[in-house]
């Protein structure tokens, strides 16, 4: 049997740009709220691009926020999460010490060879389950991210990605415009994308101009996250598809963005 | 000794909760979660004769306490259920209601004579889905439509039937007569409530098909009021529905005369959601001294 909604404790809940923050929690103990543990085995789980459902709250607002992972470490979790409506609003004002009840892992993840020449491309909060992916690779690889206005988390991409290109539209860091401006796909074997749709589908037809496969990490309005609602199918060339459980990550070439 | 055992026509719930149409698949995503033989019965997703692809752009859309959805049926058809998705249902020892929805009578009759070759143990007659364009929803807007669909379908189906209205029905109560007449074995209500929402900054609904359904929280004290008034008015079992999140809006629901509720939108808030309510309801039958559920039944 699968784990059904635990609870976390959180470690910090901090702001690392507008309306962006960055929280760290660990499992509770089923018996205690006070008691934390930091073993591996008792800890939270999940690959790169795998997510988990979120809330802070009984039943208003009524549904979970999806949120992917940033990254494990000794069974501590990071998720950065941009705030966006009511949800992350509060999940913003959380301290110290607070709870969060937590679903997951859920959905399918990246899959790649760690050997292979990959290309990261992100877009705005799109880096999240990127860092995590990134943390994990030892092949060779180079990070493409483009931000709005203010770049956040570059200090550990940098650290560890030789090839960093960054971009924002305001041109504050990096190139002013876009991070498709940058990218140039012939050069790897596989390409791995998350951020908004458009910059999504762009990333996408330039790989397939050159034949390079690239996987796309979607985002779609949920309701259970664990494939029964069918609130967030997307269509794709075979078929509709849940992005809570075929997903959220996808071959580019099989999903319909036009739709 | 507690006994939380409920029969309708003639078919036995080991208690009274149902996962409602729709919100539960087929089972197989909660089975990995929770034993699903713990449940009373199991309603499946909407099944249409043939297969559907459901609605395209935004599906769902949260509002206060409640949520709107516009999936539109998305089903792998008659058959594709009775090859797929009965056999690992059927496995699963609890009771098997198949939701059949359409857009003619025709499409219903055809739908109902394949399931009754099956081991499904009762139909539950979607005659009222909002979500697809057309036929579904005025079957269960007008008492005078439904008498005849119920009535067709009725002579097609040798398994014991449900009706499930809709609370966009003309009028509730004549509804529920309605399909009485026509010979249903029991009715499950309500379904969803026809509602919409705008996105101010693209001034465009944001459902494409501009309707959604509202389930939730938000529903509960209309979707109770309608199970009271019907419950009154005509003498077949009733299985109420409509933004249970607990085992006390359950109880509620029984005392209006419901014989079984149904969980629907509380099982996207927690998975087990079933499972803390039918324990609740054990636990407030011990506390209150109920032996069986027939105590509290339509006791208000």
């Amino acid at each position: 049997m699968k784990q059904g909604y635990r609870k976390g404790i959180i470690h910090s809940n901090i702001q690392i740009a507008t309306n962006i923050y960055e929280i760290k929690l660990s499992p509770c103990h089923p018996e205690s709220d006070s008691i934390s543990l930091t073993m591996e085995e008792s800890g939270f789980q999940g690959k790169p691009g795998q997510f988990y459902m979120l809330r802070g709250w009984e039943l208003d607002p009524l549904l979970p926020r999806p949120i992917s992972i940033c990254d494990i470490s000794d069974g501590i979790i990071t998720f950065l999460y941009e705030v966006r409506g009511r949800g992350t609003h509060i999940i913003s004002k959380l301290k110290k010490g607070d709870t969060l009840e937590l679903l997951g892992p859920l959905g399918n993840g990246f899959d790649l060879n760690i050997e292979d020449k990959i290309a990261i491309v992100s877009g705005g909060i799109g880096v999240a389950p990127l860092i995590y992916l990134m943390k994990g690779f030892k092949g060779d690889m180079d990070f493409y991210c483009g931000f709005r206005n203010e770049a956040y988390y570059l200090d550990e991409i940098r650290e560890h990605v030789d090839n960093t290109h960054i971009s924002t539209e305001d041109g504050s860091v990096g190139h002013r415009g876009f991070v498709t401006d940058l990218f140039l796909p012939k050069r790897y074997d596989m390409v791995l994308t998350c951020g908004p749709i458009p910059m999504m589908n762009r990333v996408v037809e330039m790989c397939k101009d050159k034949n390079v496969p690239v996987y796309v990490s979607m985002e779609s309005r949920m309701a259970c996250g664990i494939g029964t609602c069918l609130g967030c199918t997307i269509e794709t060339t075979s078929g509709m598809k849940r992005v809570c459980k075929e997903g959220p990550v996808f071959s580019g070439e099989e999903v319909k963005f036009n739709d | 000794m507690i006994n939380t055992k409920v029969e309708i026509c003639g078919v036995e719930f080991k208690n009274p909760v149902i996962a409602a149409s729709g919100t539960f698949g087929f089972g197989r995503e909660y089975a990995e979660y929770f034993p699903l033989s713990r449940l009373g019965g199991i309603s499946s997703k909407g099944l249409t004769l043939n297969k559907k692809d459901g609605n395209k752009g935004t599906r769902i859309y949260e509002t206060a306490s409640g949520i709107l959805n516009s999936i539109g049926l998305q089903n792998p058809g008659i058959e594709g259920f009775i090859k797929d998705e009965l056999p690992f249902m059927e496995k699963q020892d609890t009771i098997i209601l198949a939701n059949v929805g359409g857009s003619t009578i025709d499409e219903y009759m055809v739908s109902v004579e394949k399931l009754n070759e099956t081991n499904i143990d009762m139909i539950e007659l979607n005659i009222s889905c909002p979500n697809v364009k057309e036929g579904g929803m005025a079957f269960g807007i007008k008492s005078k439509i439904a008498y005849e669909v119920v009535s067709e379908v009725r002579n097609a189906c040798t398994k014991p039937l449900i009706v499930k209205l809709s609370p966009n029905a003309e009028n509730i109560v004549e509804m529920a007569e309605s399909c009485t007449k026509a010979g249903a074995d029991g009715l499950s209500l309500v379904n969803t409530f026809s509602g919409m929402a705008i996105d101010i900054y693209n001034r465009k609904p944001v459902f494409k098909n501009i309707i959604a359904g509202l389930s939730g929280p938000c529903i509960k004290p209309i979707a109770l009021r309608m199970v009271y008034e019907v419950s009154r008015a005509v003498d077949i079992p009733i299985i109420g529905l409509g933004g249970i999140m607990n085992y006390k809006d359950a109880i509620e629901f029984i005392m209006a005369g419901a014989h079984c509720i149904q969980v629907g939108t509380g099982n996207f808030i927690k998975p087990d959601i079933s499972i803390d309510i039918i324990e609740g309801i054990e636990q407030f039958m011990k506390e209150e001294g109920i032996e069986s559920i027939e105590e509290i039944r339509g006791v208000i």
